[in-house]
């Protein structure tokens, strides 16, 4: 028992994660019916931004919060940036070519950040530094700890105020109508191209933050975290239904459930043939079986078969 | 059409240069080299395996090392001792299928991977393709990785070696081979092996291309609704050329791993999957001989940088800023983004484009005989 | 009407998008050889009656026999099979293939050779692929555009990617040759010829449905004509008739989004 109630609350802490970064990928997918391949990467350069910022302020001196709130602005902003290039130079002018370029570019741009960040930052894992005395809590048995705690309430704030924006403002009536019909929505005085980057930026944003998130988790940032995690957020996404916010959002925490109790009890159910270094395995299983019986997920309304 | 005398002697002359060529580059550059021709010819095969879903079908296929992975593993399980350690009672001395048999079986297995990720995948919007393929490449590795216990099956992280090296007609191609009185050493015949290997797949891509099957696979890559409204059951072909291209990276996955005579997971890396894919994109996807110049010239590339970057940075800054390694896959993923963007057709014109452009010459080319 | 000229019937086919209803209630049979027009102001369900039947969506309710043989729900490329070609409102050519691979293609249904056929090429496979390239070029002949056939489909002009179009649909060897605005932005004199190419293929035997915007073209070509408004029909008939019909004409009149 006490097994199972630690692997939810791992599951919830690194389901909200995957939930934040899905949520870049649908938004780009409900707007542009594109998968931007190279989100993962913006997640770890966000985490690589943020982890430099705060080992140079921290070696200043500057007090821990400080630095930590420049560096997720920093990291937002570096993200950002990124994810508004990536767009200009990657795919709009791809925006009406056969659909294999963007996917082709996309895997570029996934190659180039990776590799530029192996440059900068190097192979090594580099480690997150302690801000907080991170305390853990017992809980029925099973622990958590500050940052876990941390992570969750922030990334459900993130999600709130993401609906909110979606559903409040006028950019997210933008994004909307620009989901729902483009042609329409530039009759209707919409600039579509704004409404692109800015949602490019929106994700990216939420991309840092993730990345921020996960290093804090695990105590720890490398140049090739942004691959698999990028794979397993796009799973969610699809699990809940892809081009849906809330699908992402309930196919993120999902994924990190399946994924957790999965790695926590193969062991058991394979009788001992599969341990838990085939975690990475489930994400791939889920979205396996979602695209066989249910491909537009579990909140997609759409039908995801469409040439 | 016939060739003429011409471009009959062109062919004659090509096929001179080919079986000189690892002499020649033995002795220009050393035995070293030959050995770099060889992995070139293997990733030609690669390439041109991948060419069929890629370039012919227009499906990415973002793992497709995994197939080759499947090939080499399958190989060096059925031409190793190494199953003798997981189980003695029933292999005490591991298997030791030959060569011939095990090579379609290679190709065969991977195959019917590729039918297993491609049923559910292919009946939805070619993206999902790409991520899961990019997934099964990514679970392959996992596998590998990790199957070394509690069964041994793969060994893990070390890999399995002693594989036989590849012999035919009881010729061992792993010793020097004396014929007429000529010298020919391991990667001379493996050079001559996988030639004939690399003819093999060029013929097949060319007949495939020009038949009833690949026009569909064209007409399913140019617009998929209306290749349905023309009667061409999309799904079945889709998974035609998924299962081919499969079973072309499985063979030469089984001959990577007789040439090498040693599999670990490290072979069959993500970046390996791009690096074919850059072979593809950059000669010109649905295009042999384009497909053919990316082989050859993203084969060569890393062992040009090689030579030259790390000796340049030695010389201008005293130490290696950049390896060869990250600059390479830093070249590879800007020129797939720079080739879409402006030359989305590839490095060669198109069969297409260049007949467009010469149009005395006449159409039958479809029933023409093909080298 | 006899049974046995029936060549399609549609039997109360009703199809919704969401909560919204395309179609509703649409019953029509079309006789073998004859050309029947579809007319209907614009959002009046056309097109989507023209991919029900063609099996690019499958209908919500009710069903379709064709040529005999009752369809529900059913693939493009199995219709295609049974014996329906189309052509798309706004042409969908194999871009970088040339005319006569397009119509090859078109070929695709009604040959056999597999993937051993191919890599063997046996006499049975030349002789195949050599009787596609004759029907082919025939066919490119027959609709006129003989001269370009090595020419990319994307580079030909705008006249006659309408008639490739229509060339790769008949080389499927169909009963039922469904045009979706075949005429949209040609000019009187291409319009003039289309018309006259769609007589010749009427006169050799095959069914032609046409939807079109040009109620002049519909009128003049046309043996029959139903109306579709609001996803309803409203009227079927001989044109002289459907012209006169008040419901029709009010529809036009009140509904004209042109």
């Amino acid at each position: 028992m006490e097994i199972f109630l630690q692997q939810i609350i791992n599951g919830l802490v690194q389901g909200s994660v995957y939930a934040l970064v899905a949520l870049g990928y649908t938004m780009v997918y409900g707007i542009l019916g594109l998968i931007n391949f190279a989100h993962g990467e913006v997640v770890m350069i966000g985490a690589m931004l943020a982890l430099s910022s705060l080992t140079v302020l921290l070696g200043l001196s500057v007090p821990p919060l400080l630095a930590l709130l420049f560096s997720i602005i920093l990291a937002m902003a570096g993200c950002m940036a990124l994810g508004y290039t990536i767009e200009r130079i990657a795919y709009r002018p791809l925006r009406h070519a056969p659909r294999l370029a963007p996917l082709i570019t996309a895997i570029g741009v996934s190659i180039v950040l990776q590799n530029l960040a192996m440059m900068i930052w190097g192979r090594e894992y580099h480690s997150f530094p302690q801000l907080i005395v991170n305390a853990t809590h017992s809980l029925g048995g099973a622990v958590i700890n500050d940052i876990q705690i941390i992570i969750f309430i922030l990334a459900l704030l993130i999600m709130a105020g993401l609906m909110a924006v979606v559903h409040r403002t006028r950019l997210g009536r933008a994004m909307r109508a620009v989901a729902e019909n483009q042609h329409a929505a530039q009759l209707m005085g919409v600039d579509i191209n704004r409404v692109i980057s800015l949602t490019f930026m929106l994700g990216s944003a939420l991309a840092a933050i993730a990345g921020l998130m996960v290093s804090a988790n695990y105590g720890l940032a490398h140049y090739y975290m942004g691959f698999v995690l990028g794979l397993k957020a796009f799973t969610a996404a699809v699990l809940g239904g892809i081009g849906n916010l809330r699908g992402a959002m309930l196919g993120g925490l999902l994924l990190g459930l399946i994924e957790s109790l999965g790695a926590g009890y193969i062991g058991d159910i394979t009788g001992g043939f599969f341990g838990s270094n085939y975690q990475d395995v489930f994400a791939f299983l889920v979205l396996i079986v979602v695209l066989v019986f249910r491909p537009s997920g579990l909140l997609g309304e759409r039908l995801a078969e469409r040439a | 059409m016939k060739f003429n005398s011409k471009s009959k002697a062109l062919v004659a002359a090509l096929v001179v240069a080919l079986l000189l060529l690892p002499f020649i580059t033995d002795a220009l550059f050393g035995r070293g080299w030959v050995r770099i021709v060889d992995f070139a010819m293997l990733y030609i095969m690669l390439a041109l395996g991948l060419n069929i879903v890629v370039g012919y079908a227009g499906l990415l296929d973002l793992g497709y090392i995994a197939f080759f992975a499947v090939g080499a593993y399958c190989y060096a399980l059925a031409g190793s001792p190494h199953l003798a350690l997981a189980f003695p009672m029933m292999f005490p001395d591991g298997v030791h299928l030959s060569f011939l048999i095990v090579l379609p079986l290679a190709a065969l297995l991977a195959g019917g991977f590729g039918v297993l990720l491609g049923a559910p995948t292919l009946r939805l919007r070619g993206d999902y393709l790409a991520i899961v393929t990019l997934g099964f490449g990514e679970i392959i590795r996992i596998f590998l990785n990790n199957l070394n216990s509690p069964v041994n099956l793969t060994n893990g992280p070390q890999g399995i070696s002693r594989i036989d090296p590849v012999s035919v007609a009881n010729v061992r191609l792993s010793a020097t081979q004396n014929v007429l009185g000529i010298e020919f050493p391991s990667v001379h015949l493996y050079f001559y092996l996988f030639l004939a290997f690399t003819a093999l797949v060029i013929f097949a891509s060319r007949r495939l291309e020009r038949s009833r099957i690949g026009r569909a696979w064209m007409a399913i890559r140019e617009d998929e609704i209306a290749a349905s409204a023309m009667g061409i059951n999309t799904r079945n072909l889709k998974l035609l050329a998924f299962a081919m291209g499969a079973m072309f990276g499985g063979a030469s996955g089984a001959l990577f791993a007789g040439f090498q005579g040693f599999v670990s997971p490290e072979s069959f890396s993500l970046m390996e999957s791009i690096m074919v894919l850059c072979m593809v994109v950059l000669g010109g996807m649905g295009n042999i001989s384009g497909v053919i110049l990316g082989g050859v010239l993203l084969a060569i590339l890393p062992e040009v940088l090689r030579h030259i970057v790390v000796p340049l940075q030695q010389s201008l800054f005293g130490k290696t800023l950049i390896d060869p390694e990250s600059l390479r896959m830093l070249l590879f993923g800007t020129a797939l983004i720079v080739m879409m963007l402006y030359r989305p057709a590839g490095l060669l014109p198109s069969r297409v484009r260049r007949r467009e452009l010469d149009s005395d010459e006449v159409p039958e080319s479809i029933g023409r005989n093909q080298a | 009407m006899m049974v046995e000229t029936t060549l399609l019937k549609l039997s109360s086919v009703g199809k919704q998008f969401g909560g919204l209803s395309a179609l509703s209630d649409v019953s029509l049979h079309i006789r073998r050889g004859e050309i029947y027009g579809l007319i209907g102001p614009n959002g009046a369900g056309k097109t989507t009656l023209f991919n029900v039947i063609t099996g690019l969506y499958q209908p919500s309710v009710g069903e379709f026999q064709f040529n005999g043989q009752g369809y529900q729900a059913c693939k493009p490329h199995v219709l295609a099979r049974a014996g329906i070609a189309r052509t798309f409102q706004n042409i969908r050519l194999f871009a970088n293939l040339t005319a006569l691979e397009n119509v090859m293609i078109g070929r695709h249904v009604r040959t056999r050779a597999g993937v051993l056929g191919a890599l063997l090429r046996n006499r049975a496979t030349r002789n195949e692929e050599r009787a596609v390239v004759e029907r082919a070029r025939e066919l490119l002949r027959y609709v006129g555009i003989e001269k370009p056939a090595q020419t990319l489909a994307k580079h030909l002009s705008y006249g006659e990617q309408r008639r490739l179009e229509i060339a790769r649909a008949l080389a499927t060897d169909p009963l039922l040759l469904a045009l979706d605005e075949p005429a949209a932005g040609m000019n009187a004199t291409e319009t003039a010829s289309l018309k006259s190419l769609l007589q010749t293929i009427r006169d050799s035997g095959i069914t032609v449905l046409l939807i079109e915007h040009d109620v002049k073209l519909i009128m003049g070509l046309c043996d029959r004509v139903a109306v579709l408004d609001y996803g309803k029909k409203i009227a079927e008939g001989i044109p002289e008739e459907v012209r006169k019909n008040p419901d029709v004409i009010a529809a036009y009149l009140g509904a004209s989004h042109d």
